[in-house]
């Protein structure tokens, strides 16, 4: 690969590599210093994890205690993250959204003038095959993280490979039918209603923002744990909503984007 | 050795990736290498919360008092994880519109006066 022309002025790719190691010195100076300050690895006790690891099975009710903490002592910054997960699709959609001069065409294949090959039969045959469990799986996922390692965020982005795989097996059509865009951003939108209005709950019933105010139950049956799995099936619905609506933005990407008579 | 072994990996990760986005002449290239760049805090966090032959912090089916690695930097990762998965979308739908308009993805094409 030949050097790229380079502009009067501009900096040259050795320049900028010089620059780059002076200063990467300088920095892995400083994060040396810094993590040396650290204590040695597999030598620290946190004291903060150990209790949470003691108190958090009978005072949030539930068995996975990094649910715990996402959903109960730390409900407040998921709550951020929801959001900024939320205004990130949101910046999205608005990034990829078609201009006026594109029109929608079938994509091209690499080679000129060649329309992309459907999928094979075997495709088509694994991914019906897969979607349904792999929807199965994400409710799973999505029900059980208050108990077993999983929650809201991984079973959100499960469902939404759902979505991929019927666009790998089928069509564009197919997948534009299974995904019906209103309902999915209903869905993103109302799990990230719901999370707020949970955490409303406790403010007012508790008398804390987004403290655990229903009962607890027992730890490791399916109902416990309060407002810990129904925080995560909002962040579920949340996560699967925003997955779809970003890969399908992307997906259609594949199909509009060439303004009239102009090709890649 | 062993003590700092992870500390020095995640300076390694950090570091190969910055030198990834600086010298990568593909945006798609160096998306992937601002991942590649943020994932050494994962390993960060995870070093710091990890203890040798400690549970991992799910009791269903350990007894409750058993000792458990640190489940706060886990679920920090976990927001970590996220919060990295947005912004390598964002980042790639900016790339998707920079070919459209200006038919190119190479970082140096870019030039700030241009239409």
């Amino acid at each position: 690969m030949s050097a790229p022309q380079r502009r009067p002025g501009e900096l040259s790719f050795e320049g900028r590599r010089r620059i780059f190691l002076t200063g990467a010195a300088g920095l892995a100076a400083l994060l040396a210093w810094g993590l040396a300050g650290l204590p040695s690895f597999d030598g620290f006790t946190p004291r903060y994890g150990q209790v949470v690891n003691q108190i958090g099975v009978e005072d949030a009710g539930t068995t996975a205690v990094v649910a715990a903490v996402n959903f109960d002592y730390r409900a407040f910054d998921t709550l951020g993250e929801e959001f900024i997960l939320f205004a990130a699709v949101l910046g999205l959609a608005l990034l990829l959204r078609s201009r006026r001069d594109e029109r929608r065409i079938a994509a091209d294949d690499d080679a000129w003038g060649r329309q992309v090959p459907p999928s094979s039969s075997a495709v088509r045959l694994t991914t019906v095959l897969i979607a349904g469990p792999t929807v199965l799986l994400a409710v799973y996922i999505t029900a059980h993280g208050h108990l077993t390692p999983g929650g809201g965020f991984q079973g959100g982005v499960i469902a939404a490979t759902a979505l991929l795989l019927v666009y790998l097996g089928g069509e564009y059509i197919a997948m534009s039918r299974v995904r019906p865009v209103a309902l999915v951003e209903v869905a993103k939108a109302s799990g990230a209603g719901a999370f707020v209005l949970i955490g409303i709950g406790g403010l007012i019933f508790s008398g804390a923002f987004l403290e655990n105010f229903l009962p607890k139950g027992e730890p490791g049956e399916l109902v416990s744990a309060g407002t810990i799995p129904l925080l995560s099936v909002a962040v579920g619905f949340e996560v699967a909503g925003g997955f779809v609506l970003l890969l399908s933005e992307f997906i259609e990407q594949l199909l509009i984007i060439r303004r009239p008579g102009e090709r890649t | 050795m062993i003590g700092v072994l992870p500390y020095v990996v995640c300076v390694w990760v950090l570091l190969i990736g910055i030198y990834g986005v600086v010298t990568s002449r593909h945006l798609i290239h160096l998306i992937v290498c601002l991942s590649v760049a943020q994932s050494s805090t994962y390993i960060l966090l995870l070093a710091v919360g990890y203890r040798k032959d400690f549970a991992a912090p799910v009791f269903i089916d350990i007894p409750r008092k058993t000792q458990a690695v640190d489940p706060v930097v886990q679920a920090l990762t976990l927001t970590d994880v996220v919060v990295g998965a947005t912004v390598t979308a964002l980042l790639l739908a900016i790339a998707v519109q920079m070919h459209k308009r200006l038919h190119t993805l190479d970082p140096d094409e870019l030039d700030p006066l241009r239409d």
